[in-house]
């Protein structure tokens, strides 16, 4: 392990590239497992598992999110979620409009539940939804304009802090109260259900499964990438000195609010984006999705992972998700008690979560390696002097 | 003596009578008349009752009232009359109608049930009521009257009529002129009908305007009715107009009682986080820790329902504030000055005490009984009356709110917890045990918060989740008030209060709620802190 982790090669890569290979080799592997090997195979990974996958795949990336704004620029957003069910949606409605005629009323134009509520004709903002182009826009503008117009009023009266917190939780909170109701025009209780293709292809199939799950393990790369380019740009320089010192940045002649608009925004479409490819994954979005405790849960993954360093997040939201998947089956009673353990004790023990435990083991790692490189060149110098 | 008769039948019904009964056993029709009840046909028993109740004597009402539901009997073997009522044994406790005497209990076999049907159970209710319009006792008369009101009968009418004039209480005057009022209207000439019409612009009653409408409705359209027909017109307006004053009154109490929902929700959180600065999501836990202590100590002392809540405010106090000093002690300090970490924290705190709570009381709601004195409501005019429950939860939580700003002006403690908020080092340099307030100012807004789950367990479901509504709302009160500022915390409670009744008439529950929640994230933005910003050094 010391000797694989002081190879030259490693040593070069960055932690972007690591996360890369990481994400390029598991997803390849799961890829092979799934078509390769047959079903009952010791190696062979289940159309379940591939989903299921998928699904934490999306976590990571609406942790991302979340560690990008929380983590670099000291915004603790309780309201995330919000972003992730409205790019959920986005894509929940253009699902619902492929569709077709194969609902139960078998209506061409009209969803099912708009046919229930004996509604006539699409809502003016269904205009355009079965159109993937529009689709796509509406994930990346829906929480990219949702953030835009939050933050540029809040970051600009300096709203921040607890208060912060506090509001995004109203806004995912009545968020969650809006699309409860049926005339908002979003399937109300029930949300957005019953899908049956996307881009043609048929959401049953395994290949389809398999091909999403490719596609949410690019689109993190990608998420990644930009994350990682942005907080190592000079703009993200400034974006942690905000966290650090909001005021002497503000003194020094930055616009603190514009950087924090911007760092918001980005963040917003990026958990979109992590919505859009949840829901044809698990065939269904609803209003439950906006509620606050999901908010919470992530800014959990984040903080069990280590906010501040992108990849800390990306372990944050698998492994918890993955505890949860085993808890919830095996005793669903100790889940809660195990979450809420959790939260105490990271937040006191742990305050820089699973990634402060690498760093430090790094750390230690370097400082054993210049010790030794210290010894040899005293050894040189004692020995050029004799 | 004679004059207490009605009222002890009326609360007594046949029971426990016979003492008294004795002194009045003179001449009387009225054995004979029971003496024909077991032997008379179904058809003919209309004149038979009647003539009963003509009797005018205070036992009447001994007889009918079995009579009316269905518990009158007579003895299979000596027809003798009586009241019988089943027992926890299965046999059936007689009490004879007229002498008022208990008779040993029997197998239902022995006795047999004297039969009525519809038509006479609303004749015997009629006259029942025309019975009570003579009740000494005005609360009688009022409500006979205003059963009178809604399902008028000849004989009611009548009886009104004849004691128009005798009546002293000013309420059943006023209810009497109502009744006679509505009959002229229906039934006078059009003289007659255009005085009662303008007369009755003042009565609230809904029967009065429903009638008012009726004659509206039917009126011929001629010449001659012109006058009627305008005067109609206006009393229906100025009852319409005064029925909109009330119904706005009404949405004002709603909003005050929901205000001090929120008033009681947030004041604890309002010493936890704005004296304090400390985020506690566990806050609304501590509420339903208070519920449940509620529900608890009903179960303990099932005989003292009444008492139940009085016993329970200062046990939810001690239950949530030994739980907040725990949660002080064991994590908060820990994360001083780290208040984003506090919240996660807290927020792991709520989710165990939920899950504890589960596991104990298990995820079902759990009902907590209402004591008597709690039920009903306060009766001001017929379109306006206030429930007890939201009218006690008004003012326990201005009790509460006074109560605490009390301590904090004027006792010891509360100068130090000021003393900590404002300045830490400074107190700890004057010899404040600044951890030692920090624990207890954490305790005594957790009790806070206990208490008023007390009163929330009279209007919600006790369950597990019973804090989880109200804690964003709470902390939107504390931070639209200003956070540190007690008083800002009352205007801001109430004012989110009455704000979201008064909408929600015109665009139902959520969407009130909806627009409240937007209009406060957008006040928040115009003013971040808060209606009542602190202002000197303390704020930073």
């Amino acid at each position: 392990m010391k000797n694989l982790l002081n190879s030259p090669i490693v040593k070069k890569m960055s932690s972007l590239h690591f996360v890369i290979a990481v994400l390029f080799i598991s997803t390849l592997y799961v890829s092979i497992c799934n078509l390769v090997f047959p079903e009952g195979s010791a190696l062979h990974v289940s159309n379940y598992t591939v989903s299921l996958l998928g699904k934490y795949l999306c976590y990571a990336l609406l942790a991302l999110a979340v560690d990008l704004v929380w983590g670099y620029c000291g915004i603790l957003s309780l309201g995330h979620g919000a972003f992730f069910a409205l790019g959920g949606y986005a894509m929940g409605m253009y699902l619902m409009r492929q569709i077709g005629d194969r609902g139960v009323y078998g209506n061409p134009e009209l969803p099912d539940f708009m046919v229930f509520l004996n509604w006539t004709e699409l809502p003016w903002y269904w205009a355009g939804s079965d159109n993937a182009l529009v689709m796509i826009l509406l994930v990346f503008a829906g929480p990219g304009l949702l953030a835009f117009i939050f933050g540029t009023l809040a970051f600009r009266s300096r709203v921040s802090g607890v208060y912060l917190s506090i509001m995004t939780q109203a806004m995912t909170y009545a968020l969650l109260l809006s699309f409860f109701r049926n005339e908002m025009g979003f399937g109300g209780n029930n949300g957005l259900t019953d899908f049956k293709e996307i881009f043609g292809f048929s959401l049953q199939s395994p290949d389809t499964k398999l091909a999403l799950f490719i596609a949410t393990a690019v689109f993190l790369a990608i998420g990644y990438a930009v994350s990682h380019f942005i907080v190592n740009s000079k703009m993200g320089r400034v974006v942690t000195a905000i966290r650090d010192a909001e005021n002497r940045v503000r003194f020094v002649g930055y616009k603190p609010e514009h950087y924090k608009v911007w760092i918001f925004v980005v963040s917003a479409i990026l958990a979109g984006v992590a919505g859009a490819l949840y829901v044809p994954q698990v065939g269904i979005i609803n209003p439950g999705e906006f509620s606050p405790l999901n908010s919470i849960e992530i800014v959990i993954w984040v903080a069990i992972g280590g906010r501040g360093t992108l990849y800390g997040a990306l372990i944050g939201a698998i492994v918890v998700s993955y505890a949860k998947t085993r808890f919830t089956a095996i005793m669903p009673e100790a889940w809660l008690f195990g979450l809420g353990g959790l939260f105490v004790l990271v937040t006191l023990l742990l305050p820089k979560g699973i990634a402060g435990i690498v760093i430090n083991f790094m750390d230690k790692m370097d400082s054993s390696n210049e010790k030794q490189a210290s010894k040899l060149a005293d050894e040189a110098t004692i020995a050029e002097t004799k | 003596m004679l004059r207490l008769f009605p009222l002890l039948f009326f609360f007594v019904l046949s029971f426990n009578a016979s003492a008294v009964v004795s002194e009045i056993q003179g001449e009387s029709a009225l054995p004979e008349l029971i003496e024909q009840l077991p032997s008379t046909k179904l058809n003919k028993m209309a004149p038979l009752i009647d003539k009963i109740a003509d009797t005018s004597e205070p036992k009447v009402r001994a007889i009918l009232t079995p009579l009316m539901e269905g518990d009158l009997y007579y003895v299979k073997a000596s027809k003798q009359v009586v009241s019988a009522y089943k027992n926890t044994e299965n046999q059936y406790d007689l009490t004879d109608v007229f002498t008022a005497e208990t008779l040993p209990a029997v197998k239902k076999s022995t006795i047999k049930k004297i039969r009525t049907n519809n038509r006479l159970r609303g004749q015997i209710r009629d006259l029942l009521g025309n019975l009570d319009l003579k009740s000494t006792d005005p609360e009688v008369r009022i409500a006979a009257l205003k059963l009178l009101l809604d399902k008028p009968n000849e004989t009611g009418i009548n009886s009104v009529n004849k004691l128009f004039k005798s009546e002293e209480d000013d309420e059943a005057r006023e209810l009497m002129s109502t009744i006679l009022l509505v009959q002229q209207l229906e039934n006078g000439d059009i003289d007659e009908k255009l005085s009662a019409a303008k007369q009755l612009s003042s009565r609230l009653e809904p029967t009065v305007k429903n009638a008012l409408v009726k004659q509206l409705d039917n009126l011929p359209k001629e010449d001659e009715t012109k006058a009627l027909r305008a005067t109609l017109t206006n009393s229906i307006s100025d009852i319409e107009q005064q029925a909109s004053v009330f119904a706005l009154v009404e949405n004002l109490f709603f909003g005050l009682s929901l205000g001090s929902v929120l008033l009681l929700a947030a004041i604890g959180l309002a010493i936890t986080f704005g004296v304090m600065g400390v985020i506690n999501m566990a806050h609304g836990e501590m509420m339903m820790l208070g519920a449940y202590t509620t529900y608890v100590i009903q179960q303990m002392f099932p005989n003292l329902i009444e008492y139940s809540l009085l016993m329970a405010v200062p046990a939810a106090f001690l239950v949530s504030g030994f739980v907040g000093v725990l949660i002080e002690r064991g994590v908060i300090r820990f994360l001083k000055g780290r208040p984003l970490e506090t919240l996660l924290a807290t927020f792991g705190i709520s989710l165990i005490l939920q899950q504890l709570v589960r596991t104990i009381f298990s995820p079902l709601n759990r009902q907590v009984e209402a004591p008597m004195w709690m039920s009903g409501s306060l009766e001001i005019n017929p379109m306006l009356s206030l429930t007890y429950n939201r009218l006690y939860i008004i003012i326990f939580s201005l009790m509460v709110f006074f109560s605490l700003l009390m301590i904090l002006k004027n006792s010891s403690l509360g100068l130090h917890v000021r003393a900590v908020s404002q300045n830490r080092d400074m107190a700890r340099a004057l010899s404040v045990k600044s951890s030692w307030v920090d624990a207890i100012t954490f305790g005594l807004g957790s009790g806070i918060a206990g208490v008023a789950g007390v009163a929330l367990s009279q209007l919600t479901n006790v369950g597990p989740n019973l804090g989880q509504a109200y804690i964003i709302d709470s902390f939107l009160v504390v931070v639209f008030g200003g956070v540190g500022n007690l008083w800002g915390t009352l205007v801001a409670a109430m004012t989110m209060g009455t704000f979201n009744k008064i909408l929600e008439p015109s665009m139902g529950p959520v969407l009130a709620n909806i627009i409240v929640l937007v209009s406060l994230v957008l006040f928040i933005q115009k003013r971040p802190k808060g209606l009542f910003p602190q202002k000197g050094r303390a704020a930073e």
